[in-house]
C-alpha cells in the first residue's frame, strides 16, 4: 500500500533555504550557550576569588542579572523534577498520598526564609571553601518558593485524568514509563505551566533576601540583583534601587517574552476543553521557532531523540503472587504502615522537642505563640483591607475585556515585583514621621501580596456568566444588590483563591516586613515574623526552628478553619446541578 | 432459553466459526466502595463467546454490563469466578482483547495517526511497521486524508472511527465495544453501524468475535447474533435470544418488529426470568422495602408520560416501543419512568405494555395542588425510605434529621452511589409533594416550608 502521508508530502516541496528567523534563533541558541558557560565557570571558583565586593555600578547589572535568572531557571529546573516525582508518588499510591499531600500542605506554611536559615549551614559544609555551596543554598531557597503549587498543580491534574483515558492506557498496556510521558505530562501541562510562571514572580522576593545570606557569623553575597539590592540599602543609594527595579523589570519581560508564553501557547493543544471565553493565548516567539527552517531541522533530532526515551518500556506491570499482593493490600499492611509513620512522627516530635527545649522555656514558647497572634491579626486585617479596596476594582476591570486584556501583564508585573525593595522608604518615612512601627510596617506584608487578589477577582469576572449579567440589568438590578446577589457569589471561589494565595504570600513577607532597615536604621514590630528574622541574624537555630514551627501551626490551622470552609461552601452554591 | 426467530440464513464462514473464544463460569463483583462487603453488582453470571459471532449486553443502567465488560477487558478483577481466554485464565489487559469506549477516549494532543499508533508501542514494532498498520487501519475504517487531524478538529463519527482503527490496529480476537454509539447523533450512529456490519459480513475485520454493551434494544437487534440480557440487582444473566435475521436488517421487516417487542416484554417482565426474581422480591420485601435503588427522575418528566399515555393515540394504555418512538427516547431513558409509575401505583407494566391506574387517570385530570397532594398520598403509601423520612420528622421534637440519618440506613442495602442517588430521588420527590424540606448547605431534612 502506497503510504499517503500528508506531512511527508508537504515536506518535499519546502524549500530548505534558511530564511532570517533562522538567523535569529541561531544567535539565541548560541548566544544562550556562551552565557551559561560563563556564569557557570564563575560558580566553580573558590570561595575567596568569588566574594569580590558587590559593586553598585550599573554596568554590572546585566551580568548580575545572567546569574540571578540563571540560579531561578534552576530552581525551577529542581522543582520540575520535584513535582514529577512528588505529583506521580502521591497520585499513584494511597499510602504515599495520606503522607505526602499534609506534607505539602505544611511545607508550604513554612516560611520560605526559615528553610534558607536551616540549610545554608549544611551546604556551605557540603562543598567547603567553594561558591558552590552558597549557590546552592540560594538555589534551594529559591526551591522552596517555587515548588509546592507546581507538585500540588501535578498531583491535582493527575486525579482527574478522565477514566476512560486511564482505562485505555491500561488496556494498551502502556507501561508506567510510557504512561507517564503519554498521559500524565501532557494532561497536566496547562495547569504545570501556569503554575511555574506564577512561582517564578513570587520567587523575586525570595532572590532579594537569599542572595545575601547571613546567618550569625557567616555573610555570603553572591553576585547577583539580589545582593545588588541589599548593598544599596546598606548604603542607603535610592539610584542603584531604582536600576535593580529597571534591570528586573527587563529580564522579567525578557523570560516571559522567550519563555512562558511560547510555553502557555504551546501547551493550549493539550487542554480537552479551551476555557470559555478566553482568548487563544498565541506568542510570536512560539510562532517563529514552529516557521522558522532552522529551529525546526534543530528541533526534529531533539524532539525525535525525546520521543524515543518516551517510548522506552519501564515500570512493566508488576504481577506479584496473588498471596503477597493479597497482603499488601490488606488492612493489615494499612496499620502496619500507620504505626510505622505514628512511630515516626512521635520520635520526630521528641527530637524537635529536645532540640529546641534546650534554653527555651515554657515562657518564651507562649510568647512565641502570641507574638504569633500578633501576626495573624496583622495578616486577618490586611487580607481585609486588601480586598476592600481590590474587589471592586478587579469586579470594573473584569467587566471590560479590552481593560482586562491590557492590564493583564501589569498585574503580572506587579505579582513578580520583589515590594523587599520598597521598604527602605517606608523606614524612611516611619522615622521622618515618628510613627508607631508595630502599625505602619504592617502594610509592607501585603504589598507584593495584594496582587493575587486582583488577579483571581479579574479573571474571576471575566468567568463569570454573560446572560447572567444580562438577567440581572433586564432587572435593573443595580447598588448592593447587584454587588451582594449577583456578582459576589459568583465571584466567590475566585476571590477566595486569591485571598488564600495572598495570606500565604503576607505570613512569608512577615520575616522581612516586620523588620525593615534603612542603612543603620532598624524597625522593628512584634510579631512572629520579626522573631524569626532576629533568632537568624543571631545565628539561633532553635529559636528559628521554634518561630517557624509556630508560624507553620498558625497558617495550616487558619487555612482549614477559615478559608477551605469558605470555598467549599462558595464553590457549593455555585453548581447548577 | 434461546430461540430461533426465523431459520438460520447461510452466514459466511468466519475463521473457525463456533470455537469457544471465553468462557465466563460463576463470576461475581462487588461494589468498590459498599459500607458492607458483601454488595455486590454482579453475581453468578455465566457467559460463553463464540468465533464468528457478535453479542450485545443489553440492560438497565445499573445492572452491571459495563462493569462485567472491564472485567473482561482485564481493566478491574472481579471478586469471585473464573474467567478464560481460549482456555487460558484472563488476569489483565490481554493482546487479543481491544475495546472501544462510549467517549472515544482519544489523546486530544496527539494526532489521528499518533492516536492510532500508540497501541502498537508495546508491541515492540519496527517505526515503519508501525507507521504500515496503522494506515492500513485507519484506511480501513475511512478515515483516509485525516491522519495529521486533532480530535478536536474532528466530527464525534470521525472520532469514534478513530477509536476504531486504534481498536483494530492491534489485530486483537476479540472486540469490546462500550456503548460505542450513543455519543453520536442517529443518523452518524446509523452509518457506522453499517459500515461496521458491512466489514464484519466481508471479513475484513481482524475479528473473531464482537462483544456490545448497549442501551439501545434496536441497535441490537440490527447488530447482534445473540442478545444477553443482564437484570436483576446484583446483575444476573435473565435471558438470551438468539437472532438469526440475515444482513442487512430492516427495522421495517416484521420479525424484526416481533424482536423487539418481545425484548421490551422480557425486559420489563423480570418474573419471567423465574424463582431467582422472586427470591430478589422476597429479598427486597425482608428489608422494609429498603432496598430499593430509586432513580432521579423529575416529577415533571412523570406527569409528561402520565398526560402523554393518557392522551390520544394511546387512551391510558401504550406500546413501549411506540412509546419510545413517539416520544424519542431511548429504552433505557423510558424505563426508569415507567417503573418509577409503577413503583407508585400510577400505572402498570406487563409484556411490554403500559396503563395507567385509577390514581394515574386521576392525577393527569387534576390541578397543581390536587396533583402534588395525590403524588404524597402515593410517595407515603408506596416508597418505604420516604415514608420513614416524614415518620421520623414527626416523631422528633425539633423536627429536624440529618441527611445521614437515612443515607447510613440505605447504605446497609446498597451501595454509597445508589444510596446518593436514591435520596436524591425522594428529597425532590417529597419536596414537589410537600411532605419534608432539605437543607442542601446544613445537609438536614426538616418539616419547616419558607412560608
Amino acid at each position: 500500500m502506497p503510504v499517503h502521508h500528508p506531512a511527508l508530502t508537504a515536506l518535499k516541496f519546502r524549500r530548505l533555504a534558511p530564511s532570517i528567523w533562522d538567523v535569529v534563533i541561531f544567535a539565541m541558541v548560541i548566544g544562550a550557550f556562551a552565557l551559561i558557560a560563563l556564569a557557570g565557570r564563575e560558580t566553580l571558583q573558590p570561595l575567596a576569588v568569588a566574594a569580590a565586593p558587590i559593586s553598585l555600578d550599573p554596568a554590572v547589572l546585566p551580568h548580575y542579572a545572567l546569574r540571578t535568572t540563571l540560579r531561578m531557571l534552576l530552581a525551577m529546573a529542581a522543582s520540575l523534577i520535584f513535582t514529577f516525582a512528588f505529583g506521580a508518588l502521591a497520585a499513584k499510591s494511597r499510602r504515599a498520598e495520606t503522607v505526602l499531600i499534609p506534607l505539602l500542605d505544611i511545607l508550604q506554611s513554612i516560611p520560605v526564609l526559615g528553610f534558607l536559615s536551616f540549610t545554608v549551614t549544611g551546604f556551605m559544609a557540603l562543598f567547603p571553601g567553594q561558591v558552590l555551596g552558597v549557590e546552592l543554598a540560594a538555589i534551594f531557597a529559591i526551591f522552596t518558593s517555587q515548588a509546592w503549587n507546581m507538585a500540588y498543580s501535578f498531583y491535582h491534574s493527575t486525579k482527574t485524568i478522565p477514566r476512560d483515558l486511564r482505562d485505555l492506557s491500561e488496556s494498551l498496556r502502556l507501561g508506567a514509563w510510557r504512561r507517564f510521558w503519554a498521559l500524565e505530562a501532557p494532561y497536566a501541562a496547562p495547569g504545570l505551566i501556569w503554575n511555574a510562571m506564577i512561582s517564578m514572580s513570587g520567587a523575586w522576593f525570595f532572590v532579594v533576601a537569599s542572595e545575601a545570606i547571613s546567618v550569625g557569623k557567616t555573610t555570603v553575597s553572591l553576585p547577583g540583583v539580589g545582593s545588588y539590592v541589599a548593598l544599596a540599602i546598606a548604603q542607603h543609594d535610592l539610584v542603584a534601587v531604582g536600576w535593580a527595579v529597571f534591570t528586573m523589570f527587563v529580564v522579567i519581560l525578557i523570560y516571559d517574552q522567550l519563555l512562558f508564553r511560547p510555553l502557555v501557547a504551546w501547551a493550549e493543544k493539550f487542554r480537552i476543553e479551551a476555557p470559555a471565553g478566553a482568548p487563544e493565548p498565541g506568542s510570536w516567539v512560539l510562532d517563529l521557532l514552529q516557521r522558522a527552517e532552522f529551529s525546526r531541522r534543530l528541533f526534529r533530532p531533539v524532539g525525535g531523540f525525546l520521543t524515543s526515551l518516551a517510548s522506552i518500556r519501564l515500570g512493566r506491570p508488576m504481577t506479584l503472587a496473588p498471596a503477597i499482593a493479597k497482603a499488601w493490600e490488606s488492612r493489615y499492611a494499612d496499620w502496619l504502615w500507620y504505626s510505622l509513620l505514628a512511630a515516626l512522627g512521635l520520635y520526630a516530635a521528641y527530637r524537635a522537642t529536645e532540640f529546641i527545649g534546650v534554653g527555651v522555656g515554657w515562657r518564651e514558647t507562649l510568647w512565641v505563640l502570641a507574638l504569633g497572634l500578633f501576626t495573624l491579626v496583622r495578616v486577618v486585617v490586611l487580607i481585609a483591607l486588601a480586598s476592600l479596596i481590590w474587589v471592586p476594582v478587579g469586579v470594573w476591570i473584569g467587566l471590560r475585556p479590552q481593560w482586562a486584556e491590557r492590564l493583564q501583564p501589569v498585574t503580572q508585573f506587579l505579582a513578580a515585583f520583589p515590594s523587599n525593595l520598597l521598604f527602605p522608604m517606608a523606614v524612611a518615612l516611619i522615622v521622618r514621621f515618628h510613627l508607631t512601627p508595630d502599625i505602619w510596617l504592617s502594610p509592607l506584608m501585603i504589598l507584593g501580596a495584594q496582587w493575587y487578589i486582583l488577579f483571581n477577582v479579574i479573571a474571576g469576572t471575566r468567568a463569570f456568566p454573560g446572560d447572567l449579567l444580562e438577567a440581572a440589568a433586564s432587572l435593573r438590578l443595580k447598588g448592593w444588590t447587584w454587588w451582594s446577589k449577583v456578582v459576589l457569589p459568583g465571584i466567590f471561589p475566585s476571590y477566595v483563591t486569591g485571598a488564600i494565595t495572598a495570606s500565604g504570600g503576607a505570613w512569608n513577607a512577615a520575616i522581612v516586613a516586620e523588620v525593615a532597615n534603612w542603612g543603620d536604621t532598624r524597625l522593628s514590630a512584634h510579631g512572629v515574623g520579626a522573631y524569626i528574622a532576629d533568632a537568624t541574624q543571631g545565628g539561633d537555630l532553635r529559636r528559628v526552628a521554634l518561630g517557624v514551627a509556630v508560624m507553620a501551626v498558625y497558617v495550616v490551622l487558619f487555612n482549614r478553619a477559615v478559608w477551605e470552609p469558605l470555598f467549599a461552601a462558595g464553590a457549593r452554591q455555585l453548581q447548577t446541578d | 432459553m434461546a430461540r430461533a426467530a426465523t431459520p438460520a440464513p447461510a452466514k459466511p464462514v468466519q475463521k473457525r466459526a463456533g470455537e469457544v473464544l471465553l468462557d465466563i463460569r460463576d463470576l461475581s463483583q462487588t461494589y468498590p466502595k459498599a459500607a458492607a462487603d458483601d454488595l455486590l453488582v454482579l453475581d453468578e453470571v455465566n457467559l460463553t463467546l463464540s468465533a464468528g459471532e457478535i453479542v450485545g449486553l443489553l440492560g438497565r443502567s445499573g445492572v452491571g454490563k459495563s462493569s462485567l465488560l472491564r472485567i473482561i477487558a482485564g481493566l478491574t478483577r472481579p471478586a469471585g469466578g473464573e474467567l478464560r481466554w481460549r482456555g487460558r485464565p484472563l488476569t489483565g489487559p490481554s493482546e487479543d482483547i481491544a475495546m472501544v469506549f462510549q467517549s472515544f477516549a482519544l489523546f486530544p494532543w496527539l494526532s489521528v495517526l499518533e492516536n492510532v499508533e500508540i497501541g502498537l508501542e508495546p508491541l515492540g514494532l519496527s517505526v515503519k511497521e508501525r507507521r504500515s498498520r496503522s494506515l492500513q487501519a485507519i484506511d480501513l475504517i475511512g478515515l483516509d486524508g485525516f491522519e495529521n487531524a486533532y480530535p478536536k478538529e474532528l466530527s464525534g463519527g470521525m472520532r469514534q472511527r478513530v477509536g476504531f482503527a486504534r481498536a483494530l490496529v492491534m489485530q486483537p480476537e476479540l472486540l469490546l465495544m462500550d456503548e460505542p454509539f450513543s455519543a453520536l447523533d442517529v443518523l452518524t450512529a446509523e452509518t457506522i453501524r453499517t459500515d461496521l456490519i458491512d466489514l464484519w459480513m466481508d471479513g475484513k475485520l481482524p475479528l473473531r468475535s464482537i462483544l456490545m454493551v448497549s442501551h439501545n434494544i434496536e441497535e441490537a437487534v440490527l447488530m447482534c447474533d445473540r442478545i444477553v440480557l443482564v437484570a436483576g440487582n446484583p446483575g444476573r444473566v435473565a435471558d438470551e435470544i438468539r437472532i438469526d435475521l440475515p444482513h442487512p436488517r430492516s427495522r421495517t421487516n416484521p420479525v424484526f418488529r416481533e424482536l423487539v417487542d418481545d425484548i421490551y416484554g422480557r425486559m420489563t417482565n423480570p418474573s419471567s426470568t423465574g424463582a431467582r426474581a422472586e427470591r430478589e422480591a422476597a429479598e427486597a420485601d425482608q428489608a422494609g422495602g429498603m432496598g430499593l435503588t430509586l432513580s432521579g427522575v423529575s416529577t415533571n418528566e412523570l406527569a409528561g408520560l402520565m398526560e402523554t399515555v393518557a392522551a390520544d393515540p394511546f387512551a391510558g394504555k401504550a406500546d413501549l416501543p411506540e412509546l419510545a418512538e413517539s416520544l424519542q427516547m431511548e429504552a433505557d431513558e423510558l424505563f426508569p419512568l415507567a417503573e418509577t409509575l409503577q413503583l407508585l401505583r400510577f400505572a402498570g407494566l406487563a409484556r411490554g405494555d403500559i396503563r395507567l391506574t385509577a390514581a394515574g387517570r386521576k392525577f393527569v385530570q387534576s390541578d397543581v395542588d390536587a396533583r402534588k397532594k395525590l403524588f404524597a398520598e402515593q410517595l407515603l403509601a408506596h416508597v418505604p425510605i420516604a415514608a420513614l423520612i416524614r415518620r421520623v420528622l414527626d416523631e422528633r421534637p425539633a423536627h429536624r434529621a440529618p441527611y445521614r440519618r437515612f443515607s447510613e440506613e440505605l447504605e446497609d442495602f446498597m451501595s454509597e452511589e445508589f444510596a446518593e442517588e436514591t435520596l436524591a430521588a425522594v428529597i425532590s420527590w417529597g419536596r414537589y409533594a410537600e411532605l419534608f424540606a432539605y437543607d442542601d448547605q446544613a445537609e438536614a431534612f426538616s418539616l419547616e416550608n419558607p412560608a
